[in-house]
């Protein structure tokens, strides 16, 4: 992934035209915009993609003999298999376009309501976002099967000994994030699918906050499930990815019943459409998902390498930067981490150094970032979470350091 | 004591001496240091507001037919804003809490910290003043 001789065949000002939201003022002051984690800024490329769909061939998919209900189908189809070919799935119909990440769990879930056991035992990171945590809650509540915890360390790192003591033969299914959204922690997924593989458990990643730095390869993987969101890479919001096994989504029952997902209804018995539209029920996203195949594409024409590389150095950059800051505190500093930095200063409040940032035009996240064990393991109410984009600049780092260091002086 | 769109008004001048938002939240930090802190019997979940990120206390007595009340926060920000709002409304009968408005905060600036969509507990601390009033209210009554 971190190629140091790389060069970096990119000049991030021209990037940034690409951007128009960069351009834009807030509190009088220049734009800079360090929540990449929350959402990623749109390219005019997918902007002009979703005017196109509106302006030119809005219509129902799947169902139309007339040209633009099949023009949308197509564009539709055709930015399905970009999915597919981005995440290297060996068929499209193992991906399922979704609302977004927290859908994409929650289909799964729902799914496996229907397979667990009491006593069946699933595990899940102390480093989840709340929306991989509660459905498996919900899931547990209603199977009987036990939730465990996979633990963390004091770095923000998964324990992997740990693992190793908790896995067993009961285990069914392991839901793990591919990066922390609330530390930038890159987890060694490939180490935790083959151990769950070896007991005959199926495994989960998501993927929201790994896909906007990291192209994943779901057959080098071996995953069963792995889910996204595409409004974190340069997509719109409203669409989420689920990629499944082909087996494994063969098995799991349909989500929600409505039109799309069925072959034939009568009064009697419905049988369900094959993959993927089993799992689409009801009108989808159409423009949205057309937008996230542009989104890819733009994507890819940097070159997930490159972006990586570009992001890396910025990491490296501001939390230089930012230790030099007396009584700054970093959580999460392991060696393997994507472009985000949650920290404090002393015990001034995350919220009043986000207030005084944004005051100067700076936008971060404060809080416990939907990740409340998290900030309960480190005793902490929140952070101030910066999190980098490749449209982002050194220069941009320099004046986010000076607000940082203004905050200070004035809240100390 | 002051009528309480007396006291708003008076909060309004002092902080239209201020050239920018640097002063005033430099004011309003000052403030939030110097906010009569809540009693620590009161800061428990009972008096607890929760907004997601900052958390609020507040708590209130009655003492000759008048409201008084203490507060505190996690955030200073948050804290400096309490202290403006309990500078106006302390000390005041319900009735005269229940009437008051809120629109001097429009005026010095600091509208984006009552946004009901933002997540401090000021909109709801200030729904509890009044709830508090309330519950007096009908206590004299």
């Amino acid at each position: 992934m971190k190629n140091r001789s790389q060069q970096i065949d990119f000049d991030v000002h021209t990037i940034r035209k690409d951007f128009p939201i960069l351009k834009r003022k807030v509190n009088g002051q220049p734009l800079i915009y360090f929540d990449n984690a929350a959402t990623s800024q749109t390219p005019q490329v997918v902007i002009e993609a979703i005017v196109d769909y509106y302006s030119r061939y809005n219509a129902n998919i799947h169902r139309g003999v007339h040209s633009l209900s099949q023009e949308a189908t197509d564009a539709y189809e055709e930015a399905r298999i970009k999915v597919q070919k981005h995440f290297n799935a060996t068929k499209s119909h193992e991906i399922i376009l979704t609302s977004g990440t927290t859908h994409s769990i929650n289909l799964v879930a729902n799914g496996f309501a229907a397979i667990l056991k009491k006593g069946d035992e699933v595990l899940v990171s102390a480093l989840e976002h709340h929306s991989n945590i509660v459905p498996w809650q919900m899931l547990c509540q209603k199977t009987g099967a036990i939730l465990k915890v996979l633990p963390m360390t004091q770095s923000g790192e998964l324990d992997m000994d740990a693992f190793n003591k908790v896995i067993s033969s009961n285990l069914k299914l392991v839901f793990v994030n591919h990066v922390s959204n609330a530390l930038g922690t890159v987890n060694p997924i490939e180490l935790i699918i083959k151990k769950a593989h070896n007991v005959g458990a199926a495994v989960l990643i998501d993927g929201a906050q790994a896909c906007p730095h990291i192209k994943p390869d779901v057959q080098a993987l071996d995953v069963d499930f792995y889910v996204a969101s595409a409004h974190k890479i340069c997509g719109p919001t409203g669409v989420g990815i689920l990629y499944g096994k082909e087996a494994w989504l063969e098995k799991l029952p349909p989500y929600q019943g409505g039109g799309e997902m069925i072959d034939q209804v009568t009064f009697e018995k419905t049988t369900y459409a094959g993959l993927p539209h089993k799992f689409e029920a009801g009108t989808p996203n159409i423009c949205g998902g057309i937008a996230t195949g542009v989104a890819l594409d733009y994507m890819n024409a940097i070159g997930f390498e490159t972006i990586a590389y570009y992001e890396d150095q910025l990491l490296q950059y501001a939390t230089q930067k930012l230790l030099g800051i007396e009584g700054l505190k970093i959580y999460g500093i392991s060696d393997h981490k994507t472009a985000v930095i949650s920290f404090n200063v002393g015990d001034i409040h995350p919220y009043d150094i986000g207030t005084i940032l944004d005051k100067l035009g700076i936008a971060v996240r404060t809080g416990h970032h939907c990740a409340q064990p998290i900030m309960d393991f480190y005793q902490i109410p929140g952070t101030v979470r910066a999190s980098f984009s490749f449209y982002n600049t050194k220069e941009e780092i320099d004046t986010f350091i000076q607000g940082v260091q203004r905050a200070v002086m004035m809240l100390s | 004591m002051a009528a309480i769109h007396i006291i708003q008004e008076e909060i309004i001048d002092e902080f239209s001496m201020f050239e920018d938002w640097m002063q005033r939240y430099e004011y309003m930090i000052d403030l939030g240091k110097s906010l009569p802190l809540i009693d620590e019997q009161y800061k428990t979940d009972d008096y607890i507001i929760k907004g997601c990120q900052s958390k609020v206390w507040v708590h209130a007595d009655m003492k000759d037919e008048k409201i008084h009340f203490t507060a505190d926060s996690d955030a200073i920000i948050t804290k400096g804003i309490i202290a403006i709002l309990i500078r106006a409304f302390s000390g005041h009968s319900p009735q005269e809490i229940i009437d008051a408005d809120t629109d001097f905060i429009d005026e010095i600036g600091l509208k984006e910290h009552l946004s009901p969509t933002r997540a401090n507990g000021l909109v709801s601390m200030i729904k509890q003043l009044k709830l508090y009033a309330i519950a007096y209210q009908t206590q004299v009554n």
